[in-house]
């Protein structure tokens, strides 16, 4: 996973509430075999729009998503979060996330950033003004900044340490080796094999 | 303070306990199928890892395999490239995989068991949520997401927040026309689809330590539809006599060294359940479900309920959603449903215990004008079986049909659907909006109950059934 420590880029303004993933990434895409490829999908019905935010040309390579409350809400796939990271956003703001979206997000790198709603409110009018105002989410210092914008957001501890370090759960899990060998040592030698090795 | 079986296979399977961090647990076996394993390989490849333990995966196709010409190409693409997927990830991670074709081929929880993988006190996991099943041998068995089988895949390990424990004690003797199906849709009908939520199901009493090893898995597997993680029986000697000489069970010093620690998997005397719930073997009876999840079930000689006859208003509502999307009215006795299709198969009962009984009930009897019949067995293992004990001509003379071990008409990711609107009787464990073809209506039932209502062509026990006209000893 790579290491998010702060992040600055321009946004696309979604004022939007209960997004739900079935509207991130519509069901017929999950038949896919691979992790990545889902860019085409994110949005998929809304895209079909020419009016919509991610249609727009000066929107094109923004990174930062300023969702409405509720996102992520509806069916537990981690492709929603895929779809996101595929399309090139790095993070997400919203004044609420659904709890599983936010699990799978953190779990694949993907910063999801809880503000009040009058901040939100407050980018959303700033990024609809300029489209080339840029917004800054610090993790380190645990602020979101813009022009005219300082706001400071909560993640908790566990979860901050690792998205600075850029650990998936396998990575962490791999720094207990010695402890992992040692258990499998210690197995006892009854224990089934599918092939011998 | 004693231990409950299912806290005794965790500890035993602890490989680093910190103040503050979820246990991580080493993972006995791990099984592999095309659906939920494809962005987990990929996920490997683009960190450059490997499969640490080779050794203690394995893989088989069963969700899109079809059941029918499967010497020919598949048609659907979208199947064809999650097969040929696996394949290319298996041969180039080097892990064992039973295609199909291959004689060891059927659905993964099938496989597991008759391979003799599945043991007590062991840890298994798959991207499954039906990986319950497994539990039937006291092993701690729950399915998990792609993101964990990566995890799993590359480390061997999980890391696991705790579960509760939960004992359903079975007591006294099941009547003799009630099933292992019977049970568990009672049970789940009794506590809910949410009431095992957060708990590992310890299923035990005496009732269920004289169920056979095949009926044990039956009960374990739905253990999900009751919304608990997973399901578990105390390994006892029929356990054992199951296990001894399958292909990889332990032999010789090795055999008793196993059983010798598998008979410490008993929950203490003095262990406390977080949960406990009794019920009384004698009072059940065949059971099927009338409704749109596997809780929403009644006494097949009982009536549709009346929506209004519920005092929680979301279960009202949920019952009267669920009557419109069936097609039926409160009140309607559920023996005068009539159905247009019959599936014996799936990891709850497409085992050759399953199909035995099915036999038993069509031979010498027609399925019914106009109805179809598909009988899928769970593995190649059972279909080889069947045929040597003649089972497939009772079908296929009774008018059935007899198709290749999958996944099926389970969840119709292959050709085997229902049509909008038809309506089955099946034995498999989910019936959700949909799940066997868009707008197909289907009540999960025994395959006794599944037998019967292809002859009648409506939902109906064994009992309903006129006397057999085949000759005595078929
Ligand atoms: S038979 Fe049905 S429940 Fe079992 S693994 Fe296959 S699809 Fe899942």
């Amino acid at each position: 996973m790579e290491a998010f420590t702060t992040h600055t880029g321009r946004a696309v303004p979604l004022r939007r509430s209960n997004v739900d993933t079935d509207q991130i990434i519509p069901a017929h895409w999950l038949k896919k075999v691979t992790r990545d490829g889902f860019e085409d999908g994110l949005f998929e019905a809304w895209r079909k729009d020419p009016s919509f935010e991610l249609n727009q040309p000066e929107r094109a390579g923004a990174t930062v998503l300023l969702a409405g409350s509720d996102f992520g809400t509806g069916s537990s796939r981690e492709h929603a979060v895929w779809a996101l990271q595929n399309y090139g956003f790095k993070t997400v703001i919203s004044s609420r996330f659904a709890d599983i979206f936010r699990g799978n997000s953190l779990k694949n790198g993907l910063l999801t950033v809880v503000l009040p709603q009058e901040t939100v409110e407050a980018l959303w009018k700033l990024t609809e003004a300029d489209p080339d105002a840029e917004v800054t989410v610090d993790l380190v210092a645990r602020q979101v900044r813009a022009d005219g914008v300082t706001a400071e957001f909560e993640l908790d501890e566990n979860a901050r340490w690792r998205l600075l370090e850029g650990l998936d759960d396998i990575s962490l899990t791999l720094r207990q080796e010695p402890e992992i060998a040692a258990y499998e040592a210690a197995r006892p030698a009854f224990k089934p094999h599918t092939v011998q090795v | 303070m004693g231990r409950t079986l299912a806290e005794k296979v965790w500890d035993d399977h602890v490989v680093r306990r910190a103040e503050g961090e979820p246990d991580l647990l080493f993972i006995d076996l791990h099984l592999l199928h095309e659906v939920t394993s494809p962005q987990a390989f990929d996920g490997l490849r683009k960190a450059g890892r490997r499969v640490r333990r080779t050794d203690l995966t394995i893989a088989t196709e069963d969700h899109n395999t079809p059941t029918l010409d499967i010497d020919k190409p598949i048609a659907d693409p979208v199947s064809r490239t999650q097969l040929e997927t696996l394949r290319k990830n298996c041969a180039e991670f080097g892990v064992r995989l039973h295609p199909l074709g291959d004689v060891e081929q059927g659905v993964v929880h099938v496989v597991g068991p008759q391979l003799g993988l599945t043991q007590p006190g062991t840890t298994v996991v798959c991207g499954d949520s039906h990986t319950s099943t497994h539990g039937a041998f006291g092993a701690l068995a729950f399915g998990i997401g792609t993101s964990q089988v990566e995890h799993v895949l590359a480390t061997q390990t999980l890391p696991l927040a705790p579960f509760k424990t939960m004992a359903i004690t079975v007591e006294g003797e099941l009547p003799e026309d009630v099933t292992a199906k019977d049970l568990i849709l009672a049970i789940i009908a009794k506590i809910g689809t949410g009431g095992g939520q957060g708990y590992v199901i310890e299923y035990r009493g005496q009732a269920i330590e004289k169920l056979s090893m095949e009926a044990r898995m039956t009960v374990c597997n739905m253990s999900i539809e009751a919304g608990a993680r997973a399901g578990m029986i105390a390994p006892d000697e029929s356990t054992f006599a199951y296990l001894k000489g399958r292909d990889h069970a332990p032999q010789g010093e090795q055999w008793e060294a196993a059983t010798a620690y598998w008979r410490t998997l008993r929950t203490d005397a003095d262990a406390v359940f977080d949960h406990e719930v009794v019920i009384d073997a004698a009072s059940l009876a065949p059971f099927v479900t009338w409704g749109t999840n596997p809780g929403q079930g009644a006494p097949l000689s009982a009536a549709v309920p009346d929506p209004a006859s519920y005092a929680d208003a979301s279960e009202r509502a949920a019952a009267e959603r669920a009557l419109e999307y069936m097609g039926l009215t409160a009140g309607q006795r559920l023996r005068d449903i009539r159905v247009d299709t019959v599936f014996v198969g799936s990891c709850t009962n497409g085992r050759i215990e399953d199909l035995r009984s099915v036999a038993a009930v069509m031979v010498g009897r027609q399925v019914a004008e106009g109805l179809r019949m598909l009988v899928v067995p769970g593995s190649v293992r059972v279909a080889l079986q069947a045929v040597q004990e003649g089972l497939d001509k009772v079908f296929t003379a009774a008018g059935a049909e007899w198709r290749h071990a999958g996944c099926s008409m389970c969840l119709g990711m292959n050709p085997d659907q229902l049509a909008p609107g038809e309506r089955s009787a099946s034995t498999s464990n989910r019936n959700f909006e949909g799940r066997q073809g868009k707008g197909g209506r289907t009540h999960l039932v025994s395959p006794q109950v599944a037998a019967a209502t292809a002859v009648l062509g409506h939902l109906a026990s064994p009992a309903d059934l006129a006397p057999s006209t085949a000759p005595v000893g078929v």
